[in-house]
This record gives C-alpha cells, structure tokens and sequence, in this order.
C-alpha cells in the first residue's frame, strides 16, 4: 500500500494478516479484553470444539457490569444476585482454566475494562484492541484501533487471535477551535451526535482532530473516543502525541527506559499522511458548543442546556414524527419545554464515559458549591480501583460525601440496569452515562445525559441547570 | 450454525426508528451464561405491560403476527449495546430475518454469525414491505436468499447482499475453523511482530497471575 495513509489505514496495514478474498481479510488483534456478560458463551463454544485460547498473554479479563458497587472487600460471595454471582464466578473459572490474566474483584487493579486497561498499559499506539462491548472504542483515545465484538467473535479472537474484517469507510471530525469554560468533551461528543446522528457514522471509523482535541488530556480524549459508537461508528480515533506518551509513561504494561524513547518516535509516526482522503468530513466549531444535555432516548435527541423540547407537531417526515411522540411519551415531558429547571429524582456520575479521575475532579468542584438537593439519590462511582484511590488522595471523597452523594467502589453501575444500582420505573436521572434508551437504566427509568460537572449541577440545584451558572 | 437458503413465513411490520439492543432485550435478561431460552426477554418492554400481562396492542401479540418469523423495521435497526444475546432472543423467539433500511455494525455482523439474514432494502421499498405485511392477509412472505428476492404476493423486491456474507449464510459455515487454516500466516505476523508482546508478562505479574 502506497501513497497518504490515513491513521486507520496504517493501523490496519499492519496488522492485516491474510487476504480471504471479497474484500475480506484476517486481521490480527494484539489486545482482548474480556468481561463477564459477553464471554461464557464463548468459552463454551470454545470448549465444545475442542479448542483452546491461543494468546492467554494477549487477553486480559476483568468482571464489571454485574457487580455491586458496595461491600466490594467482600468480593464474590457479596454478589447477592444469584445469577450475578454465576456469571462472575464463570469469569473466575474461565479465566482460570485458560491462564488468562485476571483483575480480582477485590483487587488493586478491578475496574471497568475501559477504565483499568488503559490504566495498566495494555492499551497502547498502534495496537488493534477489541472486546465484546461496543464501547472498546475508547480506546482509539491512544492511536489504537479498538472496537467492540459479539461472542461469536469473542470466540474466534480466543481461538486465533484474529478477526475477519473489511476495511470500514474513514470519517474526518475536525473540531477547531478551543472549548469555552464548562464545555468539556462530553458536550462535544453529544454535539457531533447531534449533528450527525446516531447512524451517521455507520460503516465508518472516526478521526477526531483539531484545536480543541490537541488541548484535551487523556480521560477527555477517551470520552469522545467512548461515544463514538453513539455516532454509529465502530472505532474512534486520535494521533498519540505528547499528552499521550506523557500518561502512557511508568504504566505496568509500558516499554520503559530505552525502549520507550524508541516507542515513542515510532508511535509518533502514527498519524494521518498530508493529503490522506476520508470518505467523510465534518467540521465543529469548538467555541459555538455549549454544555449539552439529551431530551430523548436516543442520544441524538439532545440541545443545549438553553434549549427546549422540540415539538413533533414541527416535524414533517411521518416516520420522524411518530419516533419523537414515542420519545416524549416516555420521557414524560412537554413539547416547548425549557431543559432548564427540569427536575430529577437521580444523578449518576460514572460508567465508561465519564468515571476518570479527571471527570471526578470537575465534578468535585461543582459539589464542593452546595449540596445534593431534598428528593435526589446521587451517586459517585470511581472507574476503577485505581481513580478511587487517587480520588481519596486527593479528598474528592470527602467533598462528595459532605455534598450528600454516596461514594461507590469501581464497576458499570447505574449506566445499565445489571447490577443493584438502577433507576426505579418513572424516576428521572441527570447522567454521565452514555445511553439514553428506554429502560437503559433500570425499567421506566428515565436519563438525560450530559457531563460530569453539570451531572454535579443538577444534583445541587435538583433540575437540570447550567453549569456555567454555579461555578 | 444452520444454513439459511430459503424462508417463508409471517413478516411482522415494527415501525419503530433506531431499535437499540436494549430495546430488543433488556440488560436484565442478559444475565445468562448460555444462548438460548432469550426468547422470552425478546423486545420485552413492548410485548408486556408493566404489569406483566401481554400487552395486546402489541404487533407480536396479534394474529398472524405472533408466529413472525421475519420482521420489518426501520433505520438503524440494532445499534448500541453489541450483545449477540439480542440476535440469540430473537433466534430463540423464531425470527430468521430483519428487513430494514439500514443496521447497526456490530448487530449486523452478530446477525450473520448466528443464521440470521439482515436484509437492507431501500428506505421506500422497506416502507412498501411494510405497508404489504401490516395486512394480515398479506402477511406471509418468502426471502429467497439464493436469488436475493423478497416475494410478497403482489411482487418480488430484490436486494443487495455482500457475496461473502450469502455464502456464508447459505452454507452455515464454521469461520473460526476456516480462520484456523490460515494457522501459519498467523503465526508469521506473531514472530515479525515480537515487540508487541514483550511488556504483557509485566501486567500478568502486577495483577499477580
């Protein structure tokens, strides 16, 4: 392959094994990341075929969706759902039987897979990186290409660490510009969303550039990387640089002395050649985006926190039309309605999205002006083990725990109604999350997703409310 | 995997834009370690009252919808979560086959690999398919996967399908094993590529394997 090369393509020619004809190829995975919900049927298959695992080294597997986020000392046996329980002890057994690495419940590195794998240096520049969650697309945050699988390709990977695959279509989203006081990558994210949809990057693998992701650091870097797949996208991606070896260097997983300097200069190469063609442009006005919070239940439905609920009577495509009554029906709100001062029962920071230390940080400083408001359950959930550490360094903790949010060990939680922390039907959450779908966190439960700090703001002025305003 | 050619059977129209995978099986009835028996979770919040009881407005619960073996649907037909336990409910329930406009990535592979068609049909097309098998009595169809035709009784729509995708569909065949046959060019690229995994043996021993 000759001629400009986009990062993508780079990424791909490098680990393209084998040319299975139709424009399918085998393509080669360095990393694989495993859970509890998406992998026991999978090692079953592998199991019923007589196969075995053929990189244990290259797999990683750690239990997060199911897990309590409390009494976590207690590990295993504190999973009071049975079938909970089951699927993390399958993990165990699995992890076990095939000498694949394992992050302990009760362990120093448990965490998120998205959270802690990055932590420990397994996600690096340039490596391929997948797992059977759609959100492995954070990981593209570090110039790797990573994307979340079915469990039928959680077996395959297991079996031959590969994929087959075709080449996705390119998508170009250069954001210029600098983000104003407040606006973080989330709303930039939600922005995109909401500009282009939620299938507009369908087929395609994003390349985010420009002034705004250049001055992001890491954890706002794998929050727009995250939220890709809300766009469709299967990946996301940004060149390392600077920042990049910066927070890679002195991690467990992470070539050190001599080797990282000869690391570094070759990652520095992994970059979009000058003229590299993208099948798709779209271009953000970094200053233009304001904090942004969601309205319905796809993450498309969003506008500015000064916007208003939009009215399907204004909507002239039928299909449209009837999706937006379906969503206003069950978020329970009126069309003309201001976001603003819209009241909620629940604030959830955390998830994938949005539980780094950074995240907890600008949250931490929203808390510190007030507290939770009378009627409101929030929540603070850490990552991982690792952000709850450095969190209580750092007295985060106390900061939330004297503003009235509850102070969580690491896991999903309430992103998904998979474990005890969940929506009860008809409540409203301000969310930092990244679905909004009927039922997403809990039956009934009703989210609105937005940042960490205006998560933080609601939770203080009981409605959602403009971050801008508080601090 | 069983390989699909041909299939006959009820299309049930969903009329319902971006169908997300927690909307066609909620995070709850994910808490399995085996594929099948989902069938019951499929699209649970549309097929049930909060109650409990059958909700009976509901497509999949009228006749002669309730048997669908083929659903009709729009837009990004699948996107979220990438839980292959949304196309096992659906398998499990009986549907072989989603015509839509346009599928989500990951669904649509998770499709393929479990003997599912997801047929893309044109967004006015689609629209007409669905308009044809909101009548009962013109509920049945056929999808002819070797000729790539949908056959309604009043015509045959034809549709585009990735020649490695029909084949596969068609002859249900095992891909890890035909993955495994490229054993040695796999493990070409591993021995050129020593450097990625020379720092891993570290992140077994910090988490104490």
């Amino acid at each position: 392959m000759t001629g400009a090369r986009t990062l993508y393509r780079k990424v791909w020619d490098a680990h393209a094994v084998a040319d299975l004809g139709g424009g399918e190829w085998l393509l080669y995975i360095d990393r694989h990341l495993i859970y509890e919900v998406t992998s026991p049927q999978a090692f079953e298959g592998l199991r019923a075929a007589g196969r075995s695992v053929r990189r244990p080294d290259l797999s990683f597997a750690v239990a997060d969706h199911n897990v309590p986020t409390e009494f976590r000392a207690g590990g295993l046996a504190a999973i009071r759902d049975q079938d909970s329980r089951l699927q993390v002890a399958a993990l165990e057994a699995n992890a076990r039987e095939f000498a694949i690495p394992y992050a302990a419940l009760a362990g120093p590195h448990h965490g998120i897979v998205h959270v802690t794998a990055p932590e420990l240096g397994l996600t690096l520049p340039g490596l391929t990186i997948v797992c059977g969650d759609s959100h492995t697309s954070t990981h593209g945050a570090f110039g790797a290409l990573a994307f979340g699988i079915g469990t039928s390709e959680v077996e395959h990977v297991l079996a031959t660490q590969t994929l087959v695959q075709k080449p996705s279509r390119t998508m170009f989203v250069d954001i210029r510009g600098a983000l104003g006081r407040g606006v973080s990558s989330k709303d930039v994210a939600l922005a995109l969303i909401g500009q282009i949809g939620t299938s507009g990057g369908t087929g395609h693998v994003i390349e985010f550039a420009g002034e705004a992701v250049a001055a992001m650091d890491m954890a706002a870097r794998m929050t727009l990387c995250n939220m890709a797949i809300e766009a469709g996208a299967r990946a996301g991606m940004i060149a390392p640089d600077e920042t990049t070896f910066r927070w890679l260097k002195g991690r467990p997983g992470v070539p050190d002395g001599e080797d990282f300097m000869i690391e570094c200069a070759r990652w520095a190469e992994l970059r979009s050649d000058p003229g590299a063609v993208y099948d798709t442009m779209v271009t953000l006005d970094a200053a233009a985006i304001e904090p942004m919070v969601t309205w319905g239940t796809s993450p498309e439905a969003v506008t500015t926190i000064h916007g208003i609920v939009p009215d399907p009577a204004q909507e002239p495509d039928t299909a449209r039309r009837a999706q937006m009554e379906r969503m206003l029906a069950y978020m329970d709100i009126e069309p003309g309605r201001p976001l603003a001062g819209l009241p909620i029962d629940a604030a959830f920071i955390g998830s994938c999205t949005n539980s780094r230390i950074e995240d907890l940080r600008a949250a931490a400083a929203v808390a510190r002006t007030g507290t939770v408001a009378n009627g409101v359950r929030a929540l603070v959930v850490p990552g991982s083990a690792a952000v709850k550490r450095q969190a209580e360094e750092e007295g985060l903790d106390a900061i939330f725990r004297a503003a009235g949010f509850e102070w969580r060990d690491a896991g999903c939680s309430m992103c998904l109604g998979l474990n005890p922390d969940r929506l009860r039907p008809g409540e409203r959450c301000a969310s930092t999350s990244n679905r909004n779908f009927e039922g997403r966190q809990g039956p009934g439960g009703r989210t609105h997703l937005m940042s960490p700090a205006m998560v933080a703001a609601a939770a203080v002025a009981g409605c959602l409310t403009d971050v801008r305003t508080i601090s | 995997m069983q390989p699909f050619l041909t299939l006959t059977g009820i299309a049930a129209p969903l009329p319902i834009a971006n169908v997300d995978t927690d909307m066609i099986l909620p995070a709850r009835f994910l808490k399995t370690i085996s594929r099948t028996g989902l069938g019951e979770g499929l699209l649970h919040a549309l097929r049930f009252a909060p109650g409990g009881g059958e909700n009976p407005d509901f497509i999949l619960n009228r006749d002669p919808w309730r048997g669908a073996s083929i659903l009709v649907a729009l837009d990004n037909f699948g996107c979220g979560s990438s839980r292959e336990h949304a196309p096992w409910a659906l398998l499990d329930y009986g549907i072989r086959c989603i015509v839509a406009p346009d599928f989500a990535d990951i669904f649509f592979g998770n499709c393929l690999k479990n003997g599912i068609l997801p047929v893309k049909l044109e967004g006015c097309k689609a629209q007409q398919l669905m308009d044809i098998v909101s009548r009962p009595e013109d509920a049945e169809i056929t999808i002819d996967l070797e000729r790539r035709l949908v056959l309604t009784r009043y015509g045959q729509i034809a549709f585009r399908i990735d020649a490695a995708h029909r084949e596969r569909l068609m002859t249900g065949a095992d891909e890890i094993g035909l993955s495994l046959r490229h054993a040695d060019a796999i493990a070409d690229h591993e021995r050129r590529n020593m450097a990625n995994a020379a720092t891993v043996h570290r992140i077994a021993a910090a988490l104490g394997a």
